[in-house]
């Protein structure tokens, strides 16, 4: 069967959700094999093989962390070359896209980018894109090379599947190139204990309503309720209530959640565009007519520090 | 020294509007007003920011679009703002022309102008694919130095910020380069009524797919990397339920959750 590469994201060899929903589409093209870089590369192997990899391809070495994404490049070139795949597909985030982007350039392929669907045709894979903030849905092909495509989080349900998960060391001959941008300065972010902003199941969102970083602690509280992650509005984060990283929107983090939750938040049509593919939204807000009670299942006209606390208590007690 | 800074910038319907696809199902430019991509504003302020740090030396900024003959008007937009040039790569064929089309169209003609130094914006706010500087990179065979929030260039040095998912990195790296800013960088400076007049006067220069010896076919919807099959309106949501808080407004948000499963 085809080979169709799969480039893993992890953390020390803990496998990011969105790549075990990249391994369930990868499925539909062909057989995955999966490529790990960098520090606990071998160490994501047994899970990738429970969810479909035939072949993990690893390699690590100090490029990975001490360059600008090239070295990463440089690699998933190697696995190309070595396994001549239907397709290659990428985790959407701002790194997988540089990624994918400069491979496609490189082996000639086209490039789509933000898939929230894959299926596939006779003609190679199909991929469905959400665009212009969600107001349509298209139908893209790659007409040129080997498709690139990078996925969205939660496109796909993760599905366990098992397969050899063979583990295979990858040499990648590292190019001039690789070694251009510097990393000579690296903080961690601290880790707050919820779940991640774009793969959670539930996000709960303040904005300019919120009116104050200590009055987050209210929308903290009801996440926390909830087992959720926390978003907030561009016009939050700029006021500095509220981390950039946990931004909603197009400039920020795109979210599709099973659950929206807005307070405080007007619905500006870059707000939307990062969260108009939630399946359900829910916004609390005192004004009527804000827009972002044209997207709501269910919306709550209302001063968001009475309404969310009282959330919050009703959550908790059901819960006992 | 001498730096010579090229911002790309992008001509883009305005997303506050009605945004459609024609029916060759490429992007209808005729029904929505078009203007600068705001996301490129922040890379035309950056790159008025280090001109202005390299004050003493002669930096010299110049504006760079593809796209139709309106595209004009984001150059304008950059030259009121206080680029000192611009240059618009302006042909038929290049319509429905996709990314890998877009960055060599870009590469060829940032080779043509000279360059020190390249900046973008983070993303176009009507693909927003996020992709174009990267493959800038590619292409042109220097560093690339992305999705900055903060930047500043040193000598023969570029520095500069980057806040991952994962960790907050210091990046380095020589020029030539290729950078992206985001919008977290700085607040874009308003065009001034007199940097509006100077604008007028300010030389643009346009280039044609044959002034970058580029084959029409190799751009353009037909010679695109990828195929647009269908698109479809996404279909109005369903109205929601909207309720007035009367004092039970969080329990009764309560309840719904409770019917939809998720508590
Ligand atoms: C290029 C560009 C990129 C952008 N990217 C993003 C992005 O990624 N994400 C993003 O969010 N925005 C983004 N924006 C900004 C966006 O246009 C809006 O300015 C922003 O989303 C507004 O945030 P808000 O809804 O919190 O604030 P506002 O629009 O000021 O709305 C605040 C809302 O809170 C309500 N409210 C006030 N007090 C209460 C109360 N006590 N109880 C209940 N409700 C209350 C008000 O009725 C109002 O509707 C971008 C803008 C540009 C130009
Ligand atoms: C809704 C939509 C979806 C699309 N999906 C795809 C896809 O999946 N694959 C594909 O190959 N193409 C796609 N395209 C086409 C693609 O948007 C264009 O080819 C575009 O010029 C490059 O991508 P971008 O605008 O998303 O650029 P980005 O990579 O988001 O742009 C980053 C920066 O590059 C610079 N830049 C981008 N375009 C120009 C330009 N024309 N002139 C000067 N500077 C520029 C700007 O500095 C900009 O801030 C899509 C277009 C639309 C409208």
């Amino acid at each position: 069967m085809a080979e169709v590469l799969v480039y893993v994201d992890h953390v020390d060899g803990a496998v990011r959700k969105p790549t075990l929903e990249l391994l369930t589409l990868a499925r539909r093209l062909g057989d995955p094999v999966a490529v790990a870089l960098g520090a606990g590369a071998a160490d994501t192997a047994a899970k990738l093989a429970e969810h479909g990899a035939v072949k993990v391809l690893t390699a690590d070495a100090p490029e990975f962390a001490d360059y600008l994404v090239v070295p990463k490049v440089d690699a998933l070139q190697a696995a190309y070359e070595s396994v001549s795949p239907v397709a290659v597909l990428v985790p959407s985030s701002a790194e997988g896209k540089e990624i994918a982007a400069r491979l496609a350039v490189r082996i000639g392929s086209g490039l789509i980018t933000d898939a929230i669907d894959l299926t596939a045709d006779d003609k190679g894979p199909v991929a469905t894109q959400s665009v212009f903030a969600a107001a349509y849905t298209t139908n893209s092909r790659v007409t040129k090379g080997t498709p690139v495509i990078t996925v969205k989080p939660n496109a796909a349900p993760v599905e366990p599947a098992a397969a050899a998960g063979t583990v295979e060391a990858l040499s990648v001959p590292f190019g001039e190139a690789a070694t251009g941008t510097k990393v000579v300065g690296r903080t961690p972010r601290e880790s707050t204990g919820r779940p991640e902003l774009t793969e959670a199941a539930i996000v709960v969102s303040g904005g300019r309503g919120v009116n104050g970083a200590e009055n987050f602690a209210i929308i903290e509280a009801l996440a926390d309720s909830l087992g959720a992650a926390v978003g907030a509005s561009r016009a939050a984060v700029d006021a500095g209530w509220y981390p950039h990283s946990n931004q909603v929107g197009q400039t920020g983090k795109s979210v599709s959640p099973q659950l929206y939750i807005a307070s405080g938040i007007s619905g500006a049509i870059q707000h939307r565009a990062g969260m108009q593919t939630s399946k359900t939204i829910v916004a609390i807000n005192k004004d009527a007519e804000a827009p972002i009670f044209d997207l709501v299942d269910y919306g709550v006209v209302g001063d968001l520090f009475q309404v969310v606390p009282q959330l919050t208590e009703a959550i908790k007690a059901r819960k006992g | 020294m001498s730096l010579r800074i090229v911002v790309c910038v992008k001509y883009v319907p305005d997303a506050t509007g009605d945004r459609h696809f024609a029916d060759d199902l490429t992007l209808d430019r005729d029904d929505v007003d078009g203007l600068l991509s705001e996301l490129d504003e922040y890379a035309v302020e950056q790159a008025l920011q280090i001109a202005g740090d390299h004050s003493g030396d002669d930096a010299e900024v110049t504006v760079l679009t593809v796209g139709p003959e309106d595209a004009k008007d984001a150059l304008r937009k950059a030259l009121s703002m206080g680029a000192h040039k611009a240059v618009h790569v302006e042909d038929d064929d290049l319509h429905g022309t996709d990314a890998l089309g877009t960055s060599l169209v870009l590469a060829k003609a940032i080779e043509k102008t000279g360059y020190d130094l390249v900046i973008c914006g983070m993303a176009s706010t009507d693909g927003t694919m996020g992709v174009l500087p990267a493959m800038l990179s590619e292409r042109l065979g220097v560093p690339q130095v992305t999705l900055l929030s903060e930047v500043s260039v040193e000598g023969g040095t570029v520095k500069g910020r980057r806040d991952g998912d994962a960790a907050t990195v210091q990046l380095e790296a020589s020029l030539p380069a290729v950078v992206s800013v985001t919008d977290q960088s700085g607040e874009a400076r308003y065009p001034s009524f007199k940097g509006i007049m100077a604008a007028k006067k300010k030389p643009v220069e346009s280039l044609d797919l044959e002034d970058l010896d580029i084959e029409a076919g190799d751009v353009g919807l037909e010679g695109a990397w990828t195929a647009v099959d269908s698109a479809t309106e996404r279909p109005a949501r369903t109205a929601g339920t909207i309720v007035n808080d009367e004092g039970k407004g969080g329990d009764e948000l309560a309840e719904f959750l409770v019917s939809q499963k998720f508590i």
